[in-house]
Order: C-alpha cells, then structure tokens, then sequence
C-alpha cells in the first residue's frame, strides 16, 4: 500500500506528522505493508492534512485526516480508495485543482520532494539539458521571449535582468534567489522550496549558464525551517548525483549553490538590502544605480530573481517560450501562483494565467469566508498592498489591472477579511510594520512611519466625536502619505501608503468621515 | 525545548574559525552562536571583530539590526505569535490579548519566573491555515484560545 502525507510545513503545522505515525502504527497492526511519501502539498491547505492512497484507478485524496481519523479511515476500506466521509475521490479532478494551470507547481503533491529520480520521470532536469545545449546568449532570449516578469513584486522583466548580467564583464558573477518571502497572506515560495526544491536548483543552474555566474546563493527567511531544510537536502543529493558542482551534468561548465538563512528582518526581501545581508552586513538599502546585474554581491554583476522567478525558467526551457507566452493577458504573461488566505473557507495554492478576477478567486475558488459572516476587504500584494472593498472585486490579477486601481499584485498573496474588520486599525498596522521593519536609511521611511501610526491613533480617538481634530489629521495623513510615496529610497517606505491611503478611500466609515465627493464640497 | 550552554570562548572561537572559508560570514556565525548559547553574548562581540577584520561597532550594528538575534537568553520556552495580516483576520489580536492575561504579559516581554517568553511574528507562511504560531520551534496552524491553552499548558508542565 502506498500511501502519500505532505511533509510541507503547512500540513505538519495541523498534525501531518501525527497522522504519518498513525497510518504506519495501523498499517503494522493490520499486518499491511506500507510504502509511506511524504509529499510536497497539493496547495488544498484547506484539506490539510491532505492523504493519499495510491489504488489501481489512480490516487485518491482524503482530508482534512487527524490521526484520530486514522483507524476509521482503514475500516472503511481506504488502502483500496474506500468509501469515507473524508474521501475527496481523485485529487485532480476536485475542481480546485482541475481549473488550475500548473506549471511551476506541475509536480508539488505529486513526486516525492527529494528524489531525484522521481523529478526526472516527471520532467525534471528536461530545462537544464536544453541549456546546456543552447548558447548563454540563446538561452536569455528565450526567457526574455517568454515575456516572464519577476514574480516577486515589482515585475521586472527576468530576461532583460539575464542580458544585463550576461554581458557584464567580471572575474566572478551570482546567481541569487531571494526567498525572504515575507509578505502576509504569501507561501507560494515556502511551498515549492517544499515540495519540489530540485525545481529551484533546475533554475538557479540554468540562469548561471545563461549568465556565466558559478556561484548561487537562496536567500531562505529564518521563519521557514522546513524550507531550508528541503532545499539543503535537495543541494546534497544534487552534488551527489552531479548535477551542481564542477561539472553540471558533465557539461564541463561549474556550477555551486549554496543556502543561507536570514534573521528575521522583512527588508531583506528588498533586493540590495538582502544582498548587504548575504555580505555579512545590516539589511541597509543600497541606492540604485548601481543596479545590482552590474554591481552586486560582493560588487560583482548579480542576478537576484525571487523563488517563482526562478522555478518558471525549467519549464520555459522545456517547452519553449512561446508555450509559456501563450497563457496570460495583455503584458502579463505566463500564470501566477496566487495565495489566498486569511479569512477564507478554502485557502490554498492557486496557479492560473494572468487574468482570473479577485471574486472569481475569492468566491469561487474561496468559497467566500470562513466566518460566514460577510465579505467586508481583500489585501492583495501583501503589507504593502492595496486594500480592496467589494466594489473592485471585478479586478482581473495581472500586473497593469491592478495598477489601474492604485494597488499592486505583489507576490501574489490575497488575504481576505469579514465584516469586523477595523480599517483605521489595519492602515494603522501598516504604519507600525514599516516602522518595525524600516532599515532607517531614508527619512521619509524611518520617521514618516512613526508619525504616520501616531496620526492614525489620533484619528482613531477622535473619529467618533468628529470635529476640526479630525479633519487636519486626515489631511496630515494623506501629506504624508504623498511624501513616503515619492521621498522613500525603496518599496517599504514607497509602498507602505498604499494600504493606508485605500484604507481611506475605500472604507471611509472607518475613519469617521463622509465619502469623497461630500469632502470636495466642505 | 532546546538546551544551551554557558558562554564559552573556546567554542565561540571553533564556531568562527569553522567559517574560515564562508563568503560574508558573519550571519552564519550568529547563528550559529546563538544556537549554541540560545543568545549571541556580549563576549563574542570583540572576538567577532578581531577574526572578521571588523570594528565591534559593525558587529554590534549587524546582531541589533536583526530581530532574530538576542543579547540576553530568552525564557525557556520561546512562543511567537504570528501577527500579521492574515493572521489577524482570523483573530490574531484577540489570541495576543488572551495569552497576556492568562500570563500576565505582553508581546516581547517574559514571564516572573523565566519561563515563557512570548514574541510577535510577522508571517510564517501558514496564511492558509491562520492564526499561526511557532511553539519551541514548532510550527502550529489554525489555532485558538483552546489550542493556544494546550501549547502553555504544555510549557508549564516541563521545566
């Protein structure tokens, strides 16, 4: 009997492990041999513990198994798929996962995350052998080509990064995976590193081949254990099996890799403070130019990509990229790992093209709150995203729509709250989490963030008597607000106003003041 | 519950030197100190300083610029509570108030008799199944007053 339990962090974080340990304990009682994986997550996070059996028709899911479920689960005939209140039937055909476009997630919940062999049977490794066959100057057009765009917020496009580097001249260039995801309501990153981590080695090689770097670093925040661990296997067998090291797959050309762990500072997930981070160094942002494709790690050229950035290079490399350029909509092409969380029935893992709306994802695939209780705002792109009311949840989930209505897609975390949520009091948090998590570097960033909590707690006590406190307080804070978007050096100052300032424009109640236009007329 | 030694230049000096070859070692070594001493003590500082090439101004800089990195010994038992957005959509706020007055402390601080520390976390990655928080490094989802009373109730009943 063959038998999957994901191992990613989020399954053992509500009992996976418990539940591993029972099905072995009853399979040894019944006198059953037990073939026991512990897969990547299917991204059903809803469903976790998620368990599969593997039967003659295919595989077949039942969740959310606490290990109490166990016994019942085998008395009811589950080595053969039987028949269970828990039981999902075959896992892609729930609709969940049937309307989604995995590629990068193709493989997570499905191979075990550390067998090589098992990631080649499933199209591992077909990107970096068709590198290794093509010219670094070719292998950069192609992802310049696939129109791919760095999935860790800001867009940029992956392949104009690569050229840069490309043609740098230096005695030594990096490769740098940023995977400080820090943002709230974001897990995409852990997930892959989690449940199929040769897929970020795949594609942190093929960007040292397109760019002539040997050296790569992933950047893991200390917050993900699991991860780092997955990823530091992943890396031994790697060299063990020669696919890193001197000789990438006896193509003659070197290739090293290597993980380091952060230390708790959202900032270094921006690009030049993590890099003064890997240095040794405060996470202070760097001025840019120089852009760190020619002035880097250590000075050297650098490209640093974000964990999805990287892990859409196999499949581009693979299949070309036109198939990749062929889903998404208008200049966002490509799909996008989207996560939804927060207050949600079904939160869970989500890659689709460019272009799903925010109902579609929250109503359909979420199936609405968790609570029960009404919808009242979404935050997409997290803490630095915009906060959204009913209203705009026909906003399709691409880079330009997003934009249009003052918000951003971010890494493509969406966090979701019901009617009791507090506005004033989430625009509030934005400004105390900048203020936690500003490097200091820039003025408007580091004291901006302060005063800007301390207004809105101004504007929070005189919200219900009203009056001309009130009034220069908002004013104060939407000046203030003009002055972190232009003034800061980076995106936590230059972004932090984007919660705030949606937080009044949308939900105006909350701030104890009437809608725009009756303002305009006072 | 994780055990930790004394301050011991010895061992301090093996950590850095086994670093000899790292790139940009200093974060590695942090690390490593504090998993050794469950702190990075004072007395590293100007060894730090002296193996790195570095003033002990950089040094100090780098471990207080981290919230990861103590200059004292946490309580015994280390509980952070995520409170980030997600989280607090699924009722992190409340979660914080309720372990502040079973314990009688906020985020940040540590209980009279050094046994549990409770800190905020800004996102684990568990946003699916919020509130989440890391438990003696243990990482536990879809938590609420009950689960969070059994984690404490735990911590209590150990050492």
């Amino acid at each position: 009997m063959k038998v999957f339990v994901p191992r990613d962090a989020a399954a053992i974080s509500v009992g996976a492990d418990d539940v591993a340990r029972a099905i072995q304990a009853e399979a040894a009682a019944r006198g059953i041999e037990l073939q026991l994986v512990r897969n990547g997550s299917r991204g059903l996070l809803w469903l976790e513990p998620f368990v599969e059996v593997e039967t003659p028709s295919g595989r077949i899911g039942y969740g959310p198994v606490a290990a109490e479920d166990v016994p019942g689960l085998f008395a009811a005939g589950f080595a053969e798929g039987g028949d269970h209140a828990l039981r999902h039937g075959r896992p892609e055909e729930i609709p969940y996962l049937a309307r989604q476009q995995r590629l990068t997630f193709a493989r997570c919940g499905i191979t075990d995350p550390l067998s090589l062999d098992d990631y080649e049977a499933h199209d591992g490794l077909r990107g970096l052998r068709a590198a290794l066959a093509m010219e670094p100057a070719a292998i950069v057009e192609t992802v310049v080509a696939s129109g791919l765009r760095g999935r860790g917020g800001a867009g940029f496009p992956t392949g104009i990064k690569w050229r840069t580097v490309l043609q740098a001249q230096a005695d030594r260039k990096y490769i740098v995976c940023n995977a400080d995801e820090g943002d709230s309501g974001t897990f995409a990153d852990r997930m892959i590193m989690e449940g199929d981590p040769f897929l970020l080695v795949e594609g942190m090689i093929i960007a040292g081949i397109a760019t002539g770097a040997t050296k790569g670093f992933i950047y893991i925040r200390s917050e993900y254990p699991h991860a780092v661990a997955a990823m530091n296997a992943a890396i031994d067998i790697a060299y063990q099996r020669r696919v890193l090291g001197p000789s990438v797959l006896d193509s003659g050309k070197r290739f090293d890799l290597e993980v380091r762990v952060g230390a708790g500072a959202y900032i270094c997930g921006e690009e030049t403070s993590l890099l003064e981070s890997l240095e040794g160094k405060r996470g202070m942002v760097r001025p840019k130019p120089p852009l760190p494709a020619l002035k880097g790690l250590f000075g050297r050229p650098t490209v640093i990509n974000n964990v999805l950035s990287l892990t859409s290079v196999p499949i581009i490399l693979d299949k070309g990229a036109a198939f990749y350029a062929e889903y998404g909509t208008g200049r966002s092409r490509g799909t996008q790992p989207l996560q939804l969380a927060g207050n949600v029935k079904r939160g869970g893992l989500i890659e689709v093209a460019f272009g799903l709306t925010l109902r579609e994802l929250i109503e359909e695939f979420g199936g609405g709150t968790a609570s029960g209780r009404p919808f009242r705002a979404v935050q997409v792109g997290g803490p630095l995203g915009a906060y959204f009311p009913e209203s705009l949840l026909d906003t399709p989930l691409d880079y330009e729509s997003m934009a249009a209505k003052k918000g951003m897609l971010g890494h493509g975390g969406v966090v979701v709250f019901d009617d009791r949520v507090d506005l004033a009091v989430q625009a509030r948090f934005a400004m105390e989490f900048c203020a936690i998590e500003s490097c200091g570097k820039c003025t408007p960033c580091r004291i901006g963030s302060t005063r800007g909590a301390e207004t809105i707690d101004k504007i929070i006590a005189n919200r219900d008597t009203g009056g001309r406190e009130l009034g220069r307080n908002l004013t104060l804070i939407e000046d203030l607000c003009e002055t972190m978007l232009d003034g800061s050096l980076c995106a936590l100052g230059g972004l932090t106003p984007y919660p705030v300032l949606s937080a009044l424009t949308h939900f105006p109640d909350d701030f104890d003041r009437a809608p725009a236009p009756a303002q305009a007329a006072e | 519950m994780p055990e930790y030694r004394g301050w011991d230049a010895e061992v301090a000096r093996d950590v850095i030197a086994s670093h000899g070859a790292t790139e940009g070692p200093l974060l590695p070594i942090l690390h490593d100190l504090q998993s050794i001493f469950g702190h990075v003590p004072r007395e590293a500082v100007p060894l730090l300083a002296d193996a790195l090439n570095l003033s002990r101004a950089e040094v100090h800089g780098v471990i207080t610029f981290y919230h990861d990195f103590r200059a004292e010994p946490a309580g015994r038992h280390v509980l952070k509570l995520c409170q980030a957005e997600a989280c607090q959509s699924m009722g992190a706020r409340d979660l914080a108030e309720h372990l502040r007055r079973r314990l009688d402390i906020g985020l940040h601080e540590t209980t009279a008799d050094g046994r549990i520390t409770v800190e905020p976390v800004y996102c684990l990655g568990n946003c699916a199944c919020a509130p989440a928080a890391l438990a003696d490094g243990q990482l536990v989802g879809r938590i609420d007053a009950k689960r969070l009373d059994r984690l404490v109730d735990a911590m209590e009943a150990g050492r």
